[in-house]
């Protein structure tokens, strides 16, 4: 019964942790590294509200064991605001109320930025589609998908200006 | 969960002897989509989880005009529908890995893992059952090949023995005149569990039906070819009338039960009205036109 030496990288930090074999990445972030801001929702894979972007791509942390992390670079909320500058996604869903318990928000702002990293125009329906992943009981979706759309119009205004 | 050992050999033998040494108590991780979920819920007595995709012949989409695909058996859905060449020549496939699960799914879970699963409604399975494929299964005693309609023996298990890997899947090259689909029913629009699935592929010739396959998903304890659908089309002219006659029968075939995502009676006449819709894809893919 031997904890694991594990080297990763971590919203762009080399980081290191030792956890057991069985621990998830989610358990992990949250309960070795202090990193609070990924949420334990179902913790099966249902809800969406531990997403990280692993190598470039989002996953539920839930299901992503914390040895896996070896060599990895993850992005997490905490990662996603430069300094005190929050992301315009952040700005679009405070100003759009995307939120009220906030507890799958997290979550959703980072697949929504692997969104419009990939597709910076998304259709409401792809926005939609990505999102499906997500479970939200609070707002009823609408507000979190105009948020979305507002951010992608507004970071599109700042790339052609 | 339980105490467990994690192992991520590097190479395809380090991963054989691995299952060798630890047989039962082991078990592949893929995606974990399944497996870490069960792993919590106490449904799994193993206590060795051995990564595969750190080994290469479970992590490769490789397209060779002679053979087909060969497509590891960890490799995640995303990397499956971002490939140009798999989506050009699987659109079944594709169909099917763009439909498990959402998006952050898609970025974990495995086709491989998704057979091994062997669920009654495993969305790919019945695709890959269609377009003809088999699974290359290693041991360190040696290797052997079984079609994927032979995998699945029963809900939940497989035809693997406990120190076997599945390493990857073969598709075999799809011929001229061929097209596939694969279509299921659930009553939301994504995130959800087939309530009964059609996978198809034809084979078309001078206005003929050259060949068909006809696989279903959560009609019976397992993935269902039904051989009857592929003859009801074999020689008959490309038309409504030989795909009316292979969905009927579809439904004939489909043994399904009752359970809270539809009664048997609902899921045998899904079973006629998807596979006569995959059907009428599959003819259109093949470039054939249904007059």
């Amino acid at each position: 019964m031997q904890s694991i030496h594990v080297r990763t990288k971590i919203n762009g930090q080399a980081a290191e942790f030792l956890c057991e074999p069985r621990q998830s990445l989610l358990e992990v972030l949250r309960d070795v590294l202090r990193l609070t801001g990924t949420k334990e929702g179902c913790n099966d894979g249902n809800c969406g509200a531990c997403t990280v972007e692993m190598d470039g791509r989002i996953v539920p942390a839930c299901l992503v064991l914390g040895a896996e992390a070896e060599g990895a670079d993850i992005l997490t909320i905490e990662g996603i605001a430069e300094g005190s500058a929050l992301h315009e996604l952040q700005n679009a869903f405070l100003e759009g109320a995307a939120l009220q318990c906030g507890v799958c928000t997290p979550g959703f702002i980072v697949a929504s930025k692997a969104l419009l990293d990939s597709n910076p125009d998304p259709t409401e329906e792809e926005i939609r589609f990505w999102l499906a992943n997500n479970l939200c009981r609070c707002t009823g979706y609408d507000k979190i998908v105009r948020s979305v759309q507002a951010a992608a119009e507004k970071m599109q205004q700042e790339a052609t200006s | 969960m339980h105490w467990i050992d994690y192992f991520r050999p590097a190479t395809l033998e380090a991963c054989l002897e691995a299952f060798a040494e630890h047989g039962a108590s082991a078990r592949a991780l893929a995606g974990g989509t399944d497996l870490l979920v069960q792993m919590r819920a106490g449904r799994l007595a193993n206590n060795v989880v051995v990564d595969v995709k750190a080994v290469p012949e479970l992590n490769e989409i490789r397209y060779d005009p002679g053979n087909g695909l060969t497509l590891g058996a960890a490799v995640p859905c995303y990397r499956i529908y971002g490939d140009p060449t798999v989506r050009r020549e699987y659109p079944a496939l594709i169909d099917s890995v763009s439909m498990i699960g959402g998006t952050q799914i898609q970025g974990r879970a495995s086709v491989g893992g998704n057979l091994c699963n062997a669920s009654p409604s495993a969305d790919a399975v019945p695709p890959l059952i269609a377009l003809g494929a088999t699974c290359r299964v290693a041991s360190v005693a040696g290797e052997r090949e079984i079609p994927v309609e032979d995998f699945c023996t029963a809900p939940g298990k497989n035809a693997l023995g406990e120190r076997e890997v599945l390493v990857s899947l073969n598709l075999p090259v799809p011929s001229p005149g061929s097209g596939a689909c694969y279509l299921r029913f659930i009553p939301r629009n994504e995130m959800d569990i087939a309530v009964a699935g059609a996978g198809v592929s034809v084979r078309l010739a001078n206005g003929r039906f050259d060949s068909g396959r006809v696989a279903l998903a959560a009609v019976a304890a397992t993935p269902l070819l039904v051989p009857e659908a592929g003859a009801a089309l074999s020689g008959q002219p490309v038309g409504r009338a030989a795909i009316a006659a292979a969905a009927a029968a579809a439904k004939a075939s489909a043994r399904p039960i009752s359970d809270m995502r539809g009664t048997a009676e609902y899921r045998s006449n899904l079973c006629e009205v998807l596979t006569r819709r995959a059907l009428e894809t599959a003819v259109e893919r093949a470039g054939g036109t249904l007059g």
